[in-house]
C-alpha cells in the first residue's frame, strides 16, 4: 500500500524552545493514525505544519507526492496540490459564523472547485447526512451543539474530497457514547482510499479506533 | 465701570487688538465705548470680547451692558433690543474686479453671478432679496476677509460690504486689487444695542450720544480713525434735530418662519448631499487606508498609519481652511467640493480604524480554516472575512454618520450655507433662537433616526448574533 503521508524527522523550534524535535510516520491509505501525548508536546503543531499553516525548521513532510521543505510556508499559489490533498479540522472547529451550516460545506466547492450550486448542494446534503446532521442544514453555527459543529466541520474539511484528513483533538467536546459514533464514523470515511491523522490525548479512543498510535513524550 | 461687548476680530478700524498692546483693544469704536462711559459717570470701560454675530444674544443674557462694534440698524434688533440713537451712517457698495468695472454698476448686473458678504447682515438680506428679483447667487461668509480675496481669486464676481470694510481691505490688498463702485447700493447705521429691559441705560446713552455730537468729540473720534465724512455731519444734525429716521417695524415672526421654512429645507439638502457624500468617500478611503494596514508591505502599513494619526490628531476646521483657502493657490476647488473633501478625508481615518478593528476581529480560525480549504487571499476577504467584518463595523460606521451629519455645520466656515448656518441667519433675522434652533434640531433628528432603524434592522436581517469566537 502506498504512503499517503511521510513526515521525516521533523522539528519545529518557537525561539529557543523545542517543540518537536525529530518526529517521523507514516499514514498509509485506508489508515487511522493517532498521535497521542499529553497537552503541549506539539500534537497541534505537527498537525498544523502538514497543512502548511506552520514553518517548520528541520526534517521533511511529503503529502502523495508533494513535499515541503523547511523555511518559511510557501505562497498559497504554489500550495494548490497540497490544498487539494489535505483537510483539516480544528478543534474549535472555526466554522464560518456568517453562512449557514450548507453554506459552509458548499463554499469551497463553489468557489475553489468550481461546482454549480445545485452538485454543491447535492454533495453537501450527502456529506451531512453521512454524518447525521442533515436536518441542521438551514442552522446557524452559533445555533449547533459541540459535537453537530464538529461533524459540520468535518462534512466542511471533506467537501473537497482529500486524500488525506488531519483532526485536532475530535473527542474533546464529546460524551463517551459520542465518542464511540464518531470513531465508527472515522472508520468509514477511511474506505474509500482516504487517511486519517488525528491529533489526541484520549488514550481509549485511540486504542479502541486507530490503527497505529504514536505517543509524543515532551 | 461700563462693560461694553465687540467683536476684535472685525479689527480696525472698528475694535482691534492694540499692536502695542495686545491685551488691549483700540478703534473707534472704542473710543465711543469710553466716551459714553465718561458721559454716564462711569471711571472706565471694560471689554468683553463677543463673536460678531452673537452680540444681540449676548448682550441679552448680561455678558455686558451695550454691544457697539459695527453693529447695524435694523428693524429686527429694534424690535427685539434697546438700541441706541445711530452714531455713524455707512454705504453699502459693491466690490467688483478691475476687469468687470465697466460691466458691473449694480446688483441688477449680477444675474447668475456669485456676490459675497458678510452673513446676518443687511447686506446678506439684501442679497437674499436680489436672488428672488434678479437671480444674483448670495454667498455668505463669516470674516470680511476672505469675501475680498475669493473676490480676486475669481471664487466670487462681486463683493457687497460696508463702506469702511471695503476701503480697508483695499488698502490691505494693495489699492488695485479691486475696484469700490461708487454708487452706493443703500445707507445703513451703527448703533449700539442693550438688552430690551435695559431702556432706561439706552435713555441715558442716547443723551451721551447727542452730547457728543454738540460738543463735537465724536466728531474728533470719527477723524481720529479717518472714517469722517460729510454724511456723518448730515447724520448728526438730523440726530440732534430729532428727526432722524429708524427703521421700520419688519413683518410678524410667525410669517417670517413661514418665509423661511423653505430656505430651511434647502439647507437641510445641502447638509444631507455633504453628508452622504462625504461618507461614501470616507467609506472608500477608509477601506483602502484599513486595507494597506491589514495587508499591505511594511512601508504602507507604516503610510497608512501616520495618514489616520495625523488626520484624526489636527482639527477639522484647520484641514477645511488648508483645503479650500491653504490650496487655493495651487488648485482652486469650489466650496461645495472642498466641503466633502475635507469632511470625507477626515472621517475616512476614523473608518479606517473601524474597518481594522472589524477585519481584525474575525476569528484567526476560520482564515486558517478557509486556507486549508483551498481559497485565495482574495477570496477570504471577499467570502469570509469581509462579510463578517462588515457586520461589525455596521454600527460604529452609523454612529459615525451621524456624528458627520453634525460635524457637517462646520463647513459653513468656507461659505457653504448648509442646516446650521441657515439655521443662525434666521435666527439673527428674526432675533431669537428658540424657533429655529427647533426646527433645526427637528431637521437633523429627521435625517439621523431613519439611519440608526436602519442599522438595526440591518443587523437584524443578518443574524445579529455574529460573535467575535
Amino acid at each position: 500500500m502506498s504512503k499517503l503521508l511521510t513526515i521525516d524527522r521533523l522539528g519545529v523550534r518557537f525561539g529557543a524552545r523545542d517543540v518537536l524535535r525529530g518526529l517521523s510516520l507514516e499514514v498509509s491509505r485506508g489508515e487511522i493514525v493517532a498521535l497521542m501525548g499529553p497537552s503541549g508536546v506539539g500534537k497541534s503543531t505537527a498537525l498544523r505544519a502538514v497543512a502548511a499553516l506552520q514553518p517548520f525548521d528541520e526534517g521533511r513532510i511529503v503529502i502523495d507526492g508533494f513535499a515541503l521543505e523547511p523555511g518559511a510556508v510557501p505562497p498559497e499559489s504554489r500550495l494548490v496540490p497540497l490544498r487539494r490533498r489535505v483537510g483539516l479540522v480544528f478543534q474549535a472547529h472555526a466554522l464560518f459564523e456568517h453562512l449557514s451550516v450548507r453554506h459552509n460545506v458548499t463554499l469551497a466547492l463553489r468557489h475553489v472547485l468550481g461546482r454549480s450550486g445545485a452538485e454543491a448542494d447535492a454533495t453537501a446534503t450527502q456529506l451531512l447526512e453521512t454524518l447525521d446532521v442533515a436536518p441542521r442544514a438551514d442552522a446557524w453555527p452559533r445555533q449547533l451543539s459541540g459535537g453537530e459543529a464538529q461533524r459540520v466541520a468535518i462534512a466542511r474539511a471533506l467537501a473537497p474530497n482529500p486524500a488525506l484528513l488531519l483532526m485536532d483533538e475530535p473527542t474533546a467536546a464529546l460524551d463517551p457514547a459520542r465518542r464511540g459514533i464518531l470513531g465508527t464514523t472515522l472508520r468509514r470515511l477511511c474506505e474509500e482510499q482516504r487517511g486519517l491523522l488525528i491529533a489526541t490525548h484520549d488514550g481509549e479512543f485511540a486504542r479502541a479506533h486507530a490503527d497505529r498510535v504514536f505517543i509524543l513524550t515532551p | 465701570m461700563l462693560v461694553w461687548g465687540g467683536d476684535a476680530a472685525g479689527g480696525a478700524p472698528f475694535v482691534e487688538a492694540d499692536p502695542a498692546n495686545p491685551s488691549r483693544v483700540r478703534g473707534f469704536d472704542v473710543e465711543v465705548a469710553e466716551r459714553i462711559a465718561r458721559g454716564l459717570g462711569r471711571r472706565s470701560a471694560r471689554f468683553v470680547q463677543v463673536q460678531w454675530s452673537s452680540i444681540d444674544q449676548s448682550v441679552e443674557r448680561g455678558d455686558f451692558e451695550i454691544g457697539l462694534s459695527g453693529v447695524e440698524d435694523t428693524p429686527t434688533r429694534r424690535a427685539r433690543h434697546a438700541v441706541t440713537l445711530p452714531y455713524f451712517e455707512f454705504r453699502e457698495v459693491l466690490a467688483v474686479r478691475p476687469a468687470d468695472r465697466d460691466r458691473i454698476r449694480s446688483l441688477a448686473d449680477l444675474r447668475g453671478r456669485r456676490v459675497a458678504t458678510l452673513g446676518a447682515t443687511i447686506a446678506y438680506d439684501m442679497l437674499l432679496a436680489a436672488r428672488d428679483s434678479t437671480g444674483l447667487l448670495p454667498v455668505s461668509y463669516d470674516d470680511d476677509v476672505h469675501p475680498y480675496t475669493d473676490l480676486m481669486s475669481g471664487r466670487v464676481d462681486a463683493v457687497l460690504l460696508d463702506h469702511i470694510i471695503a476701503q480697508r481691505a483695499l488698502r490691505r490688498l494693495g489699492g488695485t486689487a479691486f475696484v469700490i463702485l461708487a454708487h452706493e447700493v443703500a445707507t445703513g447705521h451703527y448703533v449700539g444695542v442693550l438688552a430690551r429691559a435695559d431702556s432706561v441705560l439706552r435713555d441715558s446713552v442716547d443723551a451721551v450720544l447727542r452730547e457728543a455730537m454738540r460738543d463735537g468729540s465724536l466728531e474728533q473720534i470719527l477723524r481720529r480713525w479717518n472714517v469722517w465724512d460729510e454724511s456723518q455731519g448730515v447724520l448728526f444734525e438730523r440726530v440732534l434735530r430729532g428727526g432722524v429716521a429708524t427703521q421700520p417695524a419688519g413683518p410678524p415672526v410667525a410669517e417670517r418662519v413661514i418665509a423661511y421654512l423653505p430656505s430651511l429645507a434647502r439647507a437641510a439638502g445641502v447638509t444631507l448631499a455633504v453628508s452622504v457624500l462625504s461618507m461614501a468617500l470616507a467609506v472608500i478611503v477608509g477601506l483602502a487606508l484599513a486595507s494597506a494596514r491589514v495587508y499591505g508591505a511594511a512601508w504602507l502599513r507604516v503610510v497608512a498609519a501616520i495618514y489616520v494619526e495625523v488626520v484624526r490628531g489636527t482639527p477639522l476646521l484647520l484641514q477645511l481652511f488648508v483645503i479650500y483657502y491653504g490650496l487655493s493657490g495651487v488648485v482652486r476647488l469650489p466650496a461645495f467640493l472642498a466641503a466633502v473633501l475635507a469632511l470625507g478625508l477626515n472621517y475616512a481615518a476614523y473608518e479606517a480604524e473601524i474597518y481594522r478593528g472589524a477585519l481584525q476581529a474575525v476569528a484567526r480560525a476560520q482564515l486558517e480554516a478557509a486556507r486549508t480549504l483551498g481559497f485565495s487571499e482574495m477570496q477570504i476577504l471577499r467570502l469570509i472575512r469581509g462579510p463578517q467584518a462588515l457586520r461589525y463595523a455596521l454600527a460604529p460606521m452609523t454612529n459615525d454618520f451621524v456624528a458627520l451629519l453634525k460635524d457637517s455645520a462646520l463647513v459653513s466656515v468656507i461659505t457653504v450655507v448648509e442646516l446650521t448656518k441657515q439655521t443662525a441667519i434666521f435666527a439673527t433675522n428674526v432675533g431669537s433662537w428658540v424657533i429655529p434652533g427647533l426646527l433645526c434640531a427637528i431637521a437633523y433628528l429627521a435625517m439621523s433616526l431613519p439611519l440608526a432603524r436602519l442599522a438595526r434592522r440591518l443587523e437584524r436581517h443578518w443574524g445579529g448574533g455574529v460573535h467575535p469566537a
